[in-house]
């Protein structure tokens, strides 16, 4: 690993730290080189593979994760910088066995293909979802806006959102 | 891709952050939101041996509300901001900012993006460069020796560059309070939502007694830099709002404009697209259409 490679400023400040942060409840220690991004550290640190990782560049959403409540692109985040926060993903939203609602109304309503993008839709469905209640479509389609799926062409999708504001107890 | 190897940094607060910028300038670049700056790191576009992280700097973010005017510290997140304003009565000047905001990206983006990032990334098709220069801002601008004050025109020097030195940082964003009797509105036209303007006008326009007393019109996407209209607010400034008048004012100014062609479109395009916009922010600001002039019917 390259993280002894020295640049012009020869380690003025860190180069690895040890972070503390919670994810789905569970609280985690390591030491991390400080240019991991947050994504790459929940998936290959933590083996939490749950959370895609697409273009990098915070276009596509499948990165998106939860990081104090609030949707983000894990991809434009360095893990140091999440260090004693409060992380949910993917695995974060079933109950043991049981999908979450918004888990069952993408399976019932077709809101997946390849499923590489739906750890996002979830996600940003389920901030979207906790505080609106009867969504109409227009206001779906904005909510889901920065999320890209290259297969379902949406309308399942949109669907499942649907289905799931009226499902989902909260 | 993976960015090159960096030092991190992650000061307290403002003076240790000058402190480092200070040390080591050039070989440095600070981390807001990271929504510009990640990206091209990630992609080795931009490859600084010191990342100074403004994240955890103490009393950089926060919004102050007083007698009109709006002091927004340079971190503030664009979705804190959006929510503030939300929460504020409608109908001032200060609406077109909470209109801007609301066109960056996607709600992911701005949970991260901050408001002086987007200043200080000076992108030329950005929302919030045209919204601040039409509102009359000013810019605080720190180093370890001192603070200067600009003003956006001072700022904005062209495509991607701002008047900001290696060892400065954007500190705060002042917004003037402006007469009781002014709009504001920002239009917008993207390939798709979320995208970046192709254009996009901001406007501000004070009517007092029947005539327009004030004003303030910024374009974004319309030439290498946000600019301003201001042959467009003289002519404004004194008469009484017309729309024949809005309309001739708007097609002489995007005559001049010579935007860069882009994929998206030949020239011609945005200088239709900066005429009509125009031509309906001012109108919209003034009460001539929209919002206002259906509540004062
Ligand atoms: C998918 C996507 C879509 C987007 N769409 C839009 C859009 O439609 N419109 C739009 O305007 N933006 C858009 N953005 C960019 C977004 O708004 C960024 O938030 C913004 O451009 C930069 O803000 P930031 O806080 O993330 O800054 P960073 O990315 O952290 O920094 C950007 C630059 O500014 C410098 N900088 C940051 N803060 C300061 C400071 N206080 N003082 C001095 N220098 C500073 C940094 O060193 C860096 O060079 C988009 C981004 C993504 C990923
Ligand atoms: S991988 Fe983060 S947005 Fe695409
Ligand atoms: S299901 Fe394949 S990308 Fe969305």
């Amino acid at each position: 690993m390259d993280v002894d490679e020295r640049t012009t400023a020869d380690h003025v400040g860190l180069r690895e730290k040890t972070i503390t942060v919670t994810v789905n409840g569970d609280s985690y220690q390591r030491t991390v080189p400080v240019r991991r991004s947050l994504v790459d550290f929940l998936r290959e640190d933590l083996g939490l593979t749950g959370s895609h990782v697409g273009c990098e560049q915070g276009v596509c959403g499948a990165c998106t994760v939860l990081l104090d409540g609030e949707p983000i692109r894990a991809c434009l985040m360095f893990a140091v910088q999440a260090d004693g926060n409060e992380l949910t993903t993917v695995e974060g939203l079933a109950s043991g066995e049981e999908l979450h609602p918004i888990q069952q109304a993408f399976w019932d309503h077709h809101g997946l293909q390849c499923g590489f993008c739906t750890p996002g839709f979830l996600l940003t469905t389920y901030d979207f979802l906790r505080e609106k209640h009867g969504a109409t479509e227009p206001e779906i389609r904005e909510a889901l806006s920065g999320n890209l799926c290259r297969c379902t062409g949406y309308q399942g999708i949109v669907r499942s959102v649907q289905a799931a504001d009226e499902t989902w107890e909260r | 891709m993976k960015p090159a190897p960096f030092d991190y940094l992650a000061p307290a607060d403002i003076e240790e952050t000058l402190d480092v910028l200070r040390e080591y300038g050039d070989e440095a670049k600070v981390l807001a939101g990271g929504q510009s700056l990640v990206p091209m790191l990630n992609f080795r576009l931009a490859r600084p041996a010191v990342l100074v992280d403004l994240n955890q700097v103490a009393g950089l973010d926060g919004i102050q509300a007083e007698d009109g005017a709006l002091r927004i510290g340079a971190t503030t997140r664009q979705r804190s901001l959006e929510r503030h304003l939300s929460s504020r009565p409608a109908g001032g000047p200060q609406d077109l900012l909470r209109q801007a905001l609301g066109y960056i990206g996607h709600p992911q983006i701005r949970a991260r993006g901050t408001v002086g990032g987007s200043l200080a990334h000076a992108d030329p098709a950005a929302e919030l460069p045209a919204a601040v220069s039409a509102l009359g801002a000013t810019l605080v601008i720190r180093n370890a020796e001192g603070t200067r004050e600009v003003a956006p025109d001072e700022f904005f020097e062209g495509f991607f560059t701002t008047s900001l030195a290696a060892e400065e940082l954007l500190t705060e964003i002042r917004v003037p309070p402006w007469p009781g009797s002014t709009r504001g509105a920002f239009l917008e036209v993207s390939r798709r939502r979320g995208d970046f303007a192709q254009v996009a006008v901001a406007a501000v326009v004070t009517v007092a007694d029947g005539r327009i007393t004030r004003a303030g019109l910024a374009l974004a996407g319309a030439a290498p830099r946000t600019v301003q209209a201001y042959s467009v607010v003289d002519g404004l400034v004194g008469s009484e709002p017309d729309a024949g008048v809005i309309a001739e004012l708007a097609g002489n100014f995007a005559a001049e404009l010579d935007p860069p062609p882009d994929t998206h479109g030949p020239a011609e395009y945005r200088r239709h697209l900066a005429r009509h916009l125009l031509q309906r922010a001012i109108a919209q600001a003034a009460g001539l259409a929209g919002p206002r002039a259906a509540s004062a019917a």
